[in-house]
């Protein structure tokens, strides 16, 4: 039977961990991760699980020791936040092109500088184009939920691509909450075992890992991978349709959170959702016909569900909580492109909240709904909440 | 240790770990060093799993869809060999663990040269020293970025000229000495390390032997030729070697635990100077007017090295520092 | 590039999937220069064939004894190695031109 736990989320990674119980864990501490590993270190030192714990001298050597350890076949979990991203940055693209499915909480936090250790999501945004699928997750349930689905998705054969799995730094990895915890054992079935393709253990069968590739075969190993990441997207439906067996909790690309008949809608990843949620229900008991769209997936984009979400409605406010400075904001960019095919494009408007650990308040979630009842949404212009001119 | 005849006997009935296709420079040791530390495993029952760091190794053997490694091999990036066998490691005793793998003759062996050893892969190497890993780390030391064409690397000696640090009208060039990468890794206590030259195979295989049986991280350094940018010939290296540990330019020793053996010693040995003007990447060294300063400054250097060596030698003996890691 | 492999051909994750592949490469080619050896004065010591920085020259073991092989033009880069590594002075290297006929 499932149990109801009341922790932390970096508690609750580390609970999802513990079930999948990798072969290899290999981690290097950073705030606001640093918990995870903490919790995780316990289970090994206490004999609850039996992975080895590689406990590294930096992100770089963590990422490159799941890689050797992903060659030689094993199931590997990693985890880290901002800088700790940015140091492995040059691996965490390597472990995608090799084709290992590596499991990878991200702790949401600011990518300095200056130092920064509060949540935003610059450090996600630096790795979106490094070939990783990219879930976010709005509370601690989702962040257990999505360590689970991650793996099961990424091992799939076509599939074969490393995952990683966003929370927002101390307000979710910190913030005490309960979540329902599956029993061990259907998250032991539900995972499987992992068997690899290809071993470096495998001395009969000896393979070369990570070749020089020329322009001669570089070009179609890349397609492959964008393949990997199509089928990702094809296979999601189903590990969600399988998770809800096992959970009762049935996910998708896009919560969609009374958006049926909403005129306008709000889009907002991980724990600001909560936050929009309940200013959306607020403005319904005003008769404010509005709703939200909080994307679980971020990689593989989930292009056709904002079109369906999006076509016809009045106005959209998109907020990111990082900036892609001198360009339009990342999440604001990817859903206007994607709006570019639709018969009926709503108005837009870009909103940058929450940067460096910034507070976001029901009132500035609410000025973003103003502007757009107001009709006072310009597509072309980026406006922030909660920023001091 | 394996003899000649136990090498030959085995690629006869077997075959080579390390094969033929290979795009090093003719001449090059690289490939000596990666054949002997492959065959030195295979003829003495191991089954050797293998990383290299980027560089001319790296990029030379593994060219998709070509790779010269008859055994599994991975490359990772440049500055994380360590790292990456030492999750190899890790993967291979998890597995053992849970029963996944019945496999106990397989041996980690990393190769990197001196850039991704010296330089760029040092924290990475220390790491996975410090951990304990059991892996052989091999370092063919080339003196430079050579994969590259001649960048200065912290091994680069004082005096060799480079692309980085070139000796020029205003600019005596690199002046610095090497770092003593062997002294590094033995400041690691728990661990065996050692140097070997490829004009020495025989001690090399020992090292290598005793570095496979460690049980713990071990490392071999070996003075490799880059016959191209030492601008010597194609076929002296290993001459070129010979005569670096003749000058004590090289000396072969070994650290195991905390006790320092020197495994060669020369009865008489022959003038730093021999081993600087046989390398044509000194030329512009030799050509300036302090030239001689220079070479007596390095002759000091390395007679002080040897004794030093000596005396650690006679110092530690029977007296290691711990006899597990 | 039209004969090369398509991306629905080719193993994932640039893994080579097969080992010692680069055989199919023959450095023999980059030859400039060649070594010759004179069996009546090789004593089959075998350093040569430790050496060989390309793994061209072949070896065996006949009986008790051990035995030097051919040499394998079709990898061999002429570096002269063996020559230099040789005790007896068996192997001296000639030009590629000497060969051209052959």
């Amino acid at each position: 039977m499932p149990v109801k736990l009341t922790v932390t989320g970096a508690h609750a990674v580390a609970q999802a961990m513990r079930q999948i119980n990798p072969d290899v864990v290999a981690a290097y501490p950073i705030t606001p991760q640093t918990p995870v590993v903490e919790y995780y270190a316990t289970f090994v030192a206490d004999g609850m699980v039996d992975t080895i714990l590689v406990p590294v001298e930096s992100e770089h050597s963590a990422m490159s020791a799941v890689v050797g350890a992903a060659a030689a076949g094993a199931r590997t979990m990693t985890a880290t936040a901002a800088n700790g991203l940015a140091l492995m940055i040059e691996i965490v693209y390597i472990a995608a092109s090799y084709r290992l499915p590596i499991i990878m909480p991200l702790v949401n936090r600011a990518l300095s500088g200056p130092l920064n250790i509060h949540c935003d999501h610059s450090d996600a945004m630096l790795a979106r184009d490094s070939g990783w699928i990219q879930f976010f997750t709005e509370n601690h349930q989702e962040a257990y939920d999505f360590t689970i689905i991650a793996t099961k998705l990424a091992e799939k054969e076509n599939v074969l691509l490393p995952a990683m799995v966003n929370l927002d730094g101390f307000i979710t990895s910190h913030g005490v909450e309960s979540f329902e915890m599956l029993d061990d054992e259907v998250v032991k079935e539900f995972v499987g075992t992992w068997n690899p393709k290809y071993s470096l253990l495998d001395t009969e069968n000896p393979v070369t890992f990570g070749p020089v590739d020329l322009f001669d075969y570089y070009f179609e190993h890349h397609r492959q991978q964008e393949e990997a990441m199509n089928n990702a997207y094809e296979e999601l439906p189903k590990v969600f349709e399988e998770f809800a067996k096992i959970s009762g909790r049935k996910y998708d690309f896009l919560d969609l959170y009374k958006t049926d008949d909403a005129d306008y809608i709000m889009v907002v990843m991980n724990s600001t959702a909560s936050t929009a949620k309940y200013v959306v229900d607020e403005l319904r008991e005003e008769g404010k016909k509005v709703g939200l769209i909080k994307p679980q997936v971020f990689t593989p984009f989930p292009k056709k569900e904002f079109q369906k979400a999006l076509n016809g409605r009045k106005g959209v406010v998109i907020l990111d909580r990082a900036m892609s400075f001198g360009k339009e904001a990342p999440l604001y960019s990817l859903i206007k492109s994607a709006l570019y095919e639709v018969p009926s494009r709503p108005k837009l408007g870009s909103y940058i909240y929450g940067l460096g650990g910034r507070n976001t308040s029901p009132k500035m979630i609410r000025q973003a709904f103003e502007d757009a009842f107001n009709d006072n949404l310009v597509a072309d212009e980026q406006r922030y909440l909660g920023l001091r001119e | 240790m394996p003899n000649i005849r136990d090498l030959v006997d085995y690629v006869e009935n077997n075959d080579w770990a390390f094969t033929q296709g290979h795009r090093l420079c003719p001449g090059c040791n690289a490939p000596m060093v990666a054949n002997w530390a492959t065959l030195a495993a295979k003829s003495l029952g191991y089954e050797p799993v293998v990383g290299v760091a980027t560089g001319c190794l790296e990029v030379s053997t593994t060219i998709f869809p070509y790779t010269s490694w008859n055994v599994p091999y991975i490359h990772n990036a440049f500055e994380n060999v360590a790292a990456t066998i030492s999750g190899a490691e890790a993967a291979y005793r998890s597995l053992k663990n849970r029963k996944k793998i019945d496999n106990d003759k397989i041996k980690f062996i990393a190769i990197g040269g001196d850039g991704g050893t010296y330089d760029i892969g040092l924290q990475s190497l220390s790491g996975a020293i410090e951990r304990g890993h059991d892996f052989v780390y091999i370092l063919y030391d080339n003196e430079g970025y050579m994969n590259t064409g001649n960048q200065r690397s912290g091994s680069t000696p004082p005096g060799a000229d480079s692309t980085t640090e070139p000796i020029g009208k205003a600019s005596s060039g690199k002046l610095q000495l090497k770092k003593s990468i062997v002294d590094i890794v033995a400041g690691h206590e728990g661990v065996y390390a050692a140097t070997a030259v490829t004009s020495e195979p025989w001690d090399f295989m020992r090292k290598m032997q005793q570095a496979l049986e460690f049980r713990g991280p071990a490392f071999i350094a070996v003075l490799a030729p880059c016959v191209r940018f030492w601008r010597i010939p194609d076929d002296s290296g290993v001459e070129v070697t010979k005569l670096a540990v003749e000058t004590k330019y090289w000396p072969l020793w070994e650290y195991n635990m905390g006790v320092y053996k020197v495994t060669k010693k020369p009865k008489t040995f022959k003038p730093v100077k021999e081993y600087i003007t046989k390398l044509g990447r000194y030329n512009k060294l030799m050509k300036r007017p302090d030239a001689n300063e220079i070479l007596e400054e390095l002759q000091n250097y390395v007679n002080a090295k040897w004794d030093r060596l000596l005396a650690l030698e006679e110092l530690t003996k029977d007296k290691p520092l711990r006899t597990k890691i | 590039m039209s004969n090369l492999k398509g991306w629905k051909e080719i193993p994932i994750g640039g893994v080579i999937d097969k080992p010692a592949t680069s055989r199919l490469y023959k450095t023999g080619e980059w030859r400039v220069s060649r070594p010759v050896i004179d069996r009546e004065v090789c004593i089959n010591c075998m350093q040569c064939w430790l050496y060989c920085p390309d793994m061209s020259i072949e070896g065996s073991i006949e009986g008790k004894r051990m035995k030097l092989g051919e040499f394998k033009m079709e990898y061999c880069k002429g570096c002269g190695v063996c020559a230099a590594v040789c005790p007896v002075n068996a192997i001296v290297m000639k030009p590629e031109s000497e060969f051209i006929d052959e």
